[in-house]
């Protein structure tokens, strides 16, 4: 069992959204990812089962993106941006402050597992310079003093920030009746009827 | 903190952040100031994600307005108000919708919310603050186009985007405004949200549609040029931006002549732009397209109030990352597409970064060049290659190791990449050379990588010169014969 009676469920629904299932690789590496806290050899050959792909296929894919991982992080990412803003307002200095207190290098882990510290490219918070995420949820502003304290309500569990690996806390459901229906490219050959109709209106 | 400040300039104090003064806690970066606002009205609501917001404040008015339309005309109507794409190309969305095929269905709609070019964010506060409107424009869309499937692709890193639209489908789904039988009519479609896991060239629209069909997000090879031709499933295919589509519901429920009754004839409407660096009070403002100037935007009261005290402006960059950088001589110029492509830039995606007179440009432009050296997806060598070989030769000379010979290095490196005169921004009297560049690679990232190297040698070339006057031999390490390498 790789994947939970739990993801299985959500994997399968996923995968009927989509008009082919392989379209379907990416959020359930991210389900996966959000089980495990990385991406373990086990999932990764469940998921290609489900969606039609070998299991080299799957690893080729997540290799090409950033946020997944083959190997345990940190619980908490810490991504400090360094990019062009950010790099205007001290973001180097603020990623060299928080290797120095974490005592680690970029990239690297704390012994406790607690942290991981990677320097980021542009995070789309560039007015909030210098700017970092944990796990993906913003902090803009801060200053060495605000990171010190940030750590330490992390440590504490009071940040609100789920483990790496869980990005949205509310997943997209949809009920049986109201989905519109989902089928591949080769079974949708007509026009949708409010387009037909429109065409003979127009005729008329 | 034991380097120097990596731009020259010690970041302290930061911009004075208090509330009030436009700025609002629950929307950080957003500034609310005088002036039309379309897409952006909500923003001032803590709640403006909820349908119940939503729908108190005209939510979904642009739908029931577009239903009673037939598409032809809906699509008219975009066509008519030169509602200009909000990605980086600004290519007219009406007439891109145009280029369909007739009859071959399927068609598919994709929006594209992986915003991750160096200095942009505005689709990442439409999709936290304001999700509804998002797809409510992509109904209006799908239903003037004949499109029954939208996926809707968010940046890996925006969690709270991909939490916000997840919510706003669910309640949009309950409602009957998404999935079957929209609104008691015949008219179906399934909004899918989709999301990436880091990788900047997802944003180029072939590249995002590989990332969406379960693949390595590299660019397609052109032609086709556009997915409207051969997109996902190789079916006619859409890719809106979602600044882009954001505008649809007002623009439906007020009509195109209302919509031109803001910005220029040519760029109507308004525009987000996100504008940081060394300013009093960077921010992200919806402004009127086409008629603001630069100048206005940094130094106007009612926007960015000018560079932090005690400093002037050195450069700026006018639109993201990718875009070739101007100067002073370049305030005045509107922030239209067509004057700034004229004058050698681009206004890309609305994002405009200021530097100050503190910051040193080889070291700034060394950060944007390794930003896409590191983004890189590998499948065409000038790019692959060429960006590293640019990044590697900038550090090198910000380490004191630089060679005389590097300047024409780091040219001729630019120039394989993008063959020919590289687009500069005119400044004393010379031409420029106009925006887009002619390139060897299959997207424009590559040629990218150049900008911010071809515009700080043009302008700076004595900061580069200053660097590698140093000029201590290069040690000579001898291995003896028989010692491991």
């Amino acid at each position: 069992m790789t994947l939970s009676d739990a993801n299985e469920a959500q994997a399968a629904e996923i995968i009927g959204w989509f008009p082919r299932p392989r379209s379907a690789l990416i959020p359930l590496l991210h389900l996966a990812q959000a089980q495990d806290g990385y991406l373990t050899d086990g999932a990764m050959r469940r998921i290609a089962e489900l969606v039609g792909a070998t299991p080299a296929e799957v690893k080729g894919t997540a290799g090409f993106y950033e946020m997944f991982r083959f190997e345990p992080v940190g619980t908490y990412l810490v991504n400090v941006c360094t990019n062009i803003s950010c790099l205007l307002w001290g973001g180097e200095e603020l990623l060299e402050h928080a290797c120095e207190s974490l005592d680690v290098e970029v990239g690297g882990t704390t012994d406790d597992g607690m942290f991981t510290v990677e320097e980021a490219e542009c995070i789309a918070a560039c007015t909030e310079a210098p700017c970092l995420q944990v796990n993906y949820r913003y902090r803009g502003r801060v200053t060495p003093a605000d990171f010190d304290r940030l750590i330490e309500d992390l440590r504490a569990g009071r940040a609100g920030i789920a483990g790496h690996g869980v990005l949205a806390q509310v997943r997209q459901s949809i009920p049986a009746e109201r989905l519109a229906g989902v089928v591949p490219p080769e079974q949708a050959r007509e026009a949708p009827v409010w387009l037909a109709r429109n065409d003979v209106e127009a005729v008329r | 903190m034991g380097t120097p400040s990596a731009a020259g300039g010690h970041p302290a104090p930061l911009p004075d952040r208090s509330a009030g003064d436009g700025y609002l806690p629950h929307a950080p970066g957003y500034v609310l100031n005088d002036g039309p606002k379309l897409i952006t009205g909500r923003f001032v609501h803590e709640d403006s994600f909820t349908l119940a917001r939503y729908e108190s404040t005209g939510g979904y008015e642009g739908l029931r307005a577009a239903l009673e339309m037939t598409p032809a005309a809906v699509h008219d109507e975009v066509r008519s108000a030169t509602l200009l794409g909000r990605g980086g190309a600004g290519f007219p969305a009406g007439v891109k919708w145009g280029f369909l095929p007739p009859g071959k269905h399927p068609y598919y709609l994709v929006v594209n919310g992986d915003e991750s070019e160096p200095g942009t964010y505005k689709d990442r506060l439409l999709m936290e603050r304001d999700p509804h409107q998002l797809i409510e424009g992509c109904l209006i869309a799908c239903y003037a186009l004949g499109l029954q499937q939208c996926f809707l692709y968010v940046r890996g890193e925006m969690a709270l985007a991909q939490e916000r639209i997840a919510a706003a489908l669910n309640e949009a789904y309950e409602a009957g405004y998404v999935g079957r039988g929209i609104c008691g009519r015949d008219f179906s479609v399934d909004i899918v949200m989709a999301w990436g896991a880091g990788a900047y060239i997802v944003g180029e629209e072939t590249a995002l549609i590989e990332s969406l069909e379960g693949r390595r997000g590299m660019p397609r090879l052109k032609p086709p040029y556009f997915p409207a031709a051969v997109g996902l499933y190789g079916q006619p295919t859409i890719v809106n931006n979602v600044e882009t589509l954001s505008n649809l519901p007002w623009l439906m429920v007020n009509g195109a002549d209302a919509y031109k009754g803001f910005g220029s004839e040519s760029s109507p409407g308004t525009r987000m732009f996100a504008v940081s660096g060394h300013l009093r009070r960077p921010g992200v403002y919806e402004v009127e397209h086409g008629v603001t100037t630069f100048r206005e935007l940094i130094y106007g009261d009612n926007f960015c109030r000018g560079i932090r005290d005690g400093h002037e402006l050195k450069m700026f960059i006018p639109g993201g990352g990718s875009a070739p950088w101007f100067f002073e001589d370049h305030l005045d110029l509107p922030l239209e597409a067509r004057p700034v492509g004229a004058a050698g830039s681009m206004l890309g995606s609305g994002a405009i970064v200021v530097m100050d007179d503190t910051t040193d440009a080889v070291r700034a432009a060394w950060r944007v060049v390794k930003f896409f050296a590191r983004e890189s997806c590998g499948k065409c060598t000038p790019c692959r290659e060429g960006t590293t070989w640019l990044e590697q030769i900038l550090r090198r000379i910000l380490d004191g190791e630089g060679r005389p010979s590097d300047i024409d290095l780091l040219l001729d490196i630019g120039d394989n990449i993008s063959p020919g005169p590289y687009p500069v921004a005119a400044h004393d009297g010379a031409d420029a050379v106009p925006f887009p560049p002619r390139q060897t690679t299959i997207c424009p990232l590559g040629p990218s990588a150049v900008a911010p190297v071809v515009s700080t040698i043009r302008r700076f070339r004595e900061e580069y010169e200053s660097k590698i006057t140093r000029r201590d031999p290069i040690p000579l390490e001898v291995v003896p014969a028989g010692a491991p390498q």
